[in-house]
């Protein structure tokens, strides 16, 4: 069994001098506990109390024997996938693009990369609609074919990718641009074609950053409401994914909505678990042991 | 594998890296680039390794012009500063990387792999990883990896630069013997005279993306080519002055430098190392000086004498061998005489420092 | 180099060349063309690049064109007509004034919950540094979901808020708070790293000098922390701005009261008849400029803290 390579032993020893007298940290530390109890933890025990204030059964059974619900579900697990898979895709490509090469327009790509994180989702939503739509854009040409975009499913999953497209170039580009082209340099002075490097090299690098950014794309895209709202029309046991399902049930059956919304949850939690694990792994400042020499760029 | 460089030019944005550089390698020649940071010996190296395109100029292996080809395809092996091993593989499979990626059967890769292991002494350390080696061992491993598909010409970025003192020296001496026996062409980069001096069949002497001097170390030690040269290797006294009609004058001292004869006389700068002063106890006519004794530090296998001249206020630094610091019996404070043995004499428009 | 030698052969065969062995030599000298024109060591560079752009072109750069192709072709009066009713500014207003309350509230909740976690030690403390990433994880529907839920009557909050005339529910109040949950992740993510790696010398060094621990804090390290602040500041704003599935559940969404600008839009687009989809369109123009100022913002933002050296 080889001995794996060590984690790095982060430990800052605690300095007197920085010491801020005890009634001061109390004080500070209870706030920011009180604060953090009633605005974060609070709620997330209230979703689990209302999912089961009916009791277990009826919590199952509104996940389910409700039809719509399942629909949902299967409908979530289609759309959700297909955008991080896209978005993985892109953001590998991006990464590699925007972190080994230089090139004129380089911040502008990066800063456009960044769009979808500031448009407001009712606001992207509208964009397909004015593309696709019954009057928009290709609206026309759309009907023609018989292509459904808007109100069906492919809306929907243009919709999340575009709202979560940033993720996985986001964490891909820092990553990149910290371990250093020369490992890939070294790949093609031996020989190796463009491919080869990729997959030897340069993936087994940034395999930690990909699932980081994985992760966090999926927590997104399997949230996301408010664009899917506007592309989907609403048309129940068609297109509402979990998110829309848990709006729609609030109207009509409240308990029921905790229950989706509990599976959702559920997600969330998984997802900053995951996040905890993978940011010792991804943002150590190196994987090399303690043998490690200062790495200094002429 | 012979290397030629022919009229090589690289900028980057504005900064000239090199500036119509010339080089030839011979074949089985192991090559020193010495130079102070900045002199564009790293980019030298990295376009022989096509690792950078040069803006202009030619490179060539044996007569086969490879300036457009790939470093892929130039099939050399390239050593980084810092390694560059991979990290995610384990020490084995670093080095059979080449290998592996021409498609050799297992057992072909398995038997050079143990080659290569024994020639860098660390059979049994292949299935570690790079985390678990020390910088040494790192540094042998790249070489190792470099080495595995036989390379036409081997180039190294400071290979030493990121170790300490006495691994550099083992590692150094190691490097020496391994060309002994394998042979293939070496160029390597270093800022470390001592390192090239040890090493190297070849120097050159680079400064501000330009070669200065090449030349087996003993000539450039004694004959530099210019007042750069010269500075940058070794300690060396610079005295200011003229010369005139085959003489340097440095204000009472007098000279013989035959290589000006001429009448006009024209601002120079006289040079000398350290072990070729000699120091005495009476002058010796107008070709010494007259220094005051300010510092002695006799450890050591030269005994270092600094001295401060009492005419000019000139700081001068004389190396004496141990008999000859015991027979003069030096005091801080004494009034002595300092007598060059062999000068060298530049011109101001010769150096660039 | 991404050309097959069928392709280009086929190329240059079809104009000048008919035969075909002198074909390999064209493909050559063609690359070698190629290779001084676009210098490149690692491979990759035109296919990454070119499917970056296709993609961003085609999920990004068209669909904004679209819209803003869309908006020129309504007149400006009748552009004016839907994006300035009063409902539309008293949406601007709401969305505004809320947001700035809720990022400003998230700047001293970020800069205390950074500061305890890099600086002390309490128990269960990685705890807590996970659940700050909640809001962000967690989908706005169910957080809207559980705000409405706490606030209303007989929900945990509303329970001791009602009797004291808080209401949380259906209010601007309300509104502000779920936009609070959504931000705060966005300050203390931002000024944790920063506080992580200030200098303990430069504290002690000051400390050697006189300073009260208050004064080392004012004169040291919030000039430090200032600009990750303030960034974590503007991501919370502009995450705030656009918030919509949380808000929906709590606002009630009476217009001119509750209607934040993102719901208005939504309104607007549900309506039967076509002023409502153009008004929908102008007013998400409106907020889309917002959105760019506020990217452009953000990203002077980090590049004068970077300057700062920070």
């Amino acid at each position: 069994m080889e001995p794996k390579p060590q984690e790095p032993a982060v430990l800052v020893p605690a300095r007197s001098v920085r010491q801020d007298p005890w009634y001061v940290r109390w004080i500070l530390i209870s706030s920011a506990l009180l604060l953090v109890v009633f605005l974060v933890l609070v709620p997330l025990i209230n979703v689990f109390c209302q999912a089961l204030a009916d009791g277990p059964g009826v919590y199952w059974a509104y996940l389910i024997k409700d039809a719509n619900t399942r629909h949902a579900i299967g409908l979530t697990l289609i759309v959700a996938p297909i955008a991080v898979i896209m978005n993985l895709v892109f953001g590998v490509a991006a990464a590699w693009a925007i972190a080994r090469f230089r090139f004129k327009g380089r911040t502008l790509l990066v800063t456009l990369i960044d769009l979808p994180f500031s448009i407001s989702p009712v606001v992207a939503g509208l964009l397909f609609i004015v593309l696709f739509g019954r009057e928009g854009y290709l609206g026309p040409w759309l009907q023609a074919h018989d292509i459904k975009i808007i109100f069906a499913t492919p809306g929907l999953i243009l919709a999340t990718a575009f709202v979560t497209l940033p993720f996985v170039a986001r964490e891909l580009i820092p990553v990149m641009e910290a371990i250093g082209p020369e490992e890939e340099l070294a790949a093609t002075s031996l020989g190796a074609t463009g491919w080869q490097m990729f997959w030897k090299v340069t993936v087994p690098n940034i395999k930690w950053g990909i699932l980081y950014g994985v992760i966090l794309c999926n927590a997104r895209a399997m949230g996301e409401f408010g664009a899917v709202n506007v592309v989907s029309g609403r048309i129940i046991g068609q297109t509402d994914t979990l998110p829309l399902r848990v709006e729609k049930l609030f109207q009509d059956k409240p308990s029921a909505s905790y229950a989706v919304a509990s599976v959702l949850t559920l997600l969330a939690l998984v997802t900053i678990v995951l996040k905890a694990i993978l940011e010792s792994k991804t943002h150590s400042p190196s994987s090399d042991g303690p043998l490690q020499e200062v790495a200094l760029r002429e | 594998m012979s290397i030629t460089v022919r009229n090589v030019c690289k900028r980057f944005g504005k900064y000239v890296a090199l500036d119509r550089v010339s080089l030839d390698v011979p074949s089985g020649c192991l090559l020193a680039l010495l130079g102070p940071s900045g002199s564009g010996k790293t980019t030298l190296l990295r376009i022989i390794a096509g690792l950078e395109i040069a803006d202009s100029g030619n490179v060539l292996y044996l007569e086969e012009d490879i300036t457009r080809t790939s470093a892929r395809d130039r099939n050399v092996g390239f050593v980084f500063q810092h390694y560059a091993l991979f990290k995610h593989m384990t020490v084995f499979e670093n080095i059979a990387f080449a290998l592996r990626i021409r498609g050799w059967p297992n057992d072909k890769v398995s038997q050079r792999v143990h080659e290569l292991l024994s020639l860098i002494r660390l059979e049994g350390l292949e299935r570690r990883y790079p985390s678990q080696l020390s910088g040494g061992q790192r540094q042998r491993v790249a070489l190792a990896r470099s080495l595995a598909a036989q390379p036409r010409v081997l180039l190294l970025d400071e290979p030493f630069g990121a170790l300490d003192a006495k691994v550099r020296q083992e590692l150094r001496q190691w490097l020496r013997r391994l060309h002994d026996d394998i042979g293939v062409t070496s160029v390597f980069v270093t800022h470390d005279q001592e390192e090239a001096f040890e090493v190297a069949d070849k120097v050159v002497v680079m400064n501000r993306g330009r070669i200065e001097q090449t030349g087996t170390p003993h000539e450039v030690f004694e004959h530099p080519a210019n007042a750069f040269v010269m500075d940058f290797l070794g300690n060396v006294n610079v005295f200011h002055g003229r010369v005139e009609n085959g003489r340097a004058v440095l204000g009472k001292m007098e000279l013989a430098w035959p290589d000006y004869p001429h009448n006009e006389s024209s601002p120079a700068a006289v040079y000398v190392r350290p072990h070729e002063l000699d120091i005495d106890l009476a002058p010796d006519g107008v070709a010494s000086i007259q220094a005051r004794v300010m510092h002695i530090n006799p450890a050591g296998s030269v005994a270092r004498v600094q001295l401060e001249a009492v005419d000019s206020g000139n700081l001068i630094q004389v190396d004496l061998s141990p008999s000859r610091y015991k027979e003069l019996d030096l005091q801080n404070g004494a009034l002595v005489y300092v007598a060059p043995r062999r000068i060298r004499v530049f011109m101001p428009e010769d150096y660039s420092i | 180099m991404g050309y097959s030698i069928a392709s280009t052969c086929l190329r240059i065969d079809d104009y000048v060349y008919g035969e075909p062995g002198l074909c390999l030599a064209n493909q050559i000298q063609y690359e070698l063309l190629m290779a001084s024109v676009n210098p490149r060591v690692l491979p990759g560079y035109r296919l990454s690049l070119g499917y970056t752009m296709f993609y961003m072109s085609l999920l990004v750069l068209i669909p904004l064109a679209g819209i803003y192709l869309k908006s020129f072709t309504i007149t400006w009066s009748e552009f004016l007509k839907a994006a300035w009713t009063p409902r539309a500014i008293a949406a601007y207003k709401l969305t505004f004034g809320a947001s700035v309350t809720a990022a400003g509230a998230n700047i001293f909740i970020g800069l205390l919950l950074a500061w305890v976690l890099v600086r002390y030690d309490f128990p269960l403390k990685r705890f807590f540094d996970a659940l700050i990433d909640l809001p962000f994880a967690l989908p706005t529907a169910v957080a809207g979901l559980v705000y409405s839920t706490l606030y209303a009557e007989n929900g945990w909050y509303g329970r001791f808020l009602a009797p004291l005339g808080i209401e949380g529910n259906n209010t601007r109040l309300g509104i502000v708070l779920v936009l609070i949950f959504t931000g705060m992740p966005f300050v203390v993510r931002t000024v944790q790293p920063v506080l992580e790696s200030l200098d303990v010398e430069v504290e002690e060094a000051a400390t050697t000098l006189g300073a009260s621990r208050f004064q080392v804090f004012l004169h040291i390290i919030w000039p430090t922390l200032m600009p990750a602040t303030l960034t974590g500041f503007a991501l919370a704003f502009a995450r705030a701005l656009g918030e919509y599935g949380s808000v929906i559940f709590i606002a009630g969404n009476r217009a001119g009261e509750t209607e934040i600008a993102p719901i208005l839009v939504m309104n607007r687009l549900l309506e039967l008849d076509d002023s409502g989809k153009l008004a929908a369109i102008a007013i998400a123009v409106v907020l889309l400029t917002v959105s760019f100022l506020m990217l452009a913002f953000i990203n002077l933002l980090e590049w004068w803290s970077k300057r700062r050296g920070a």
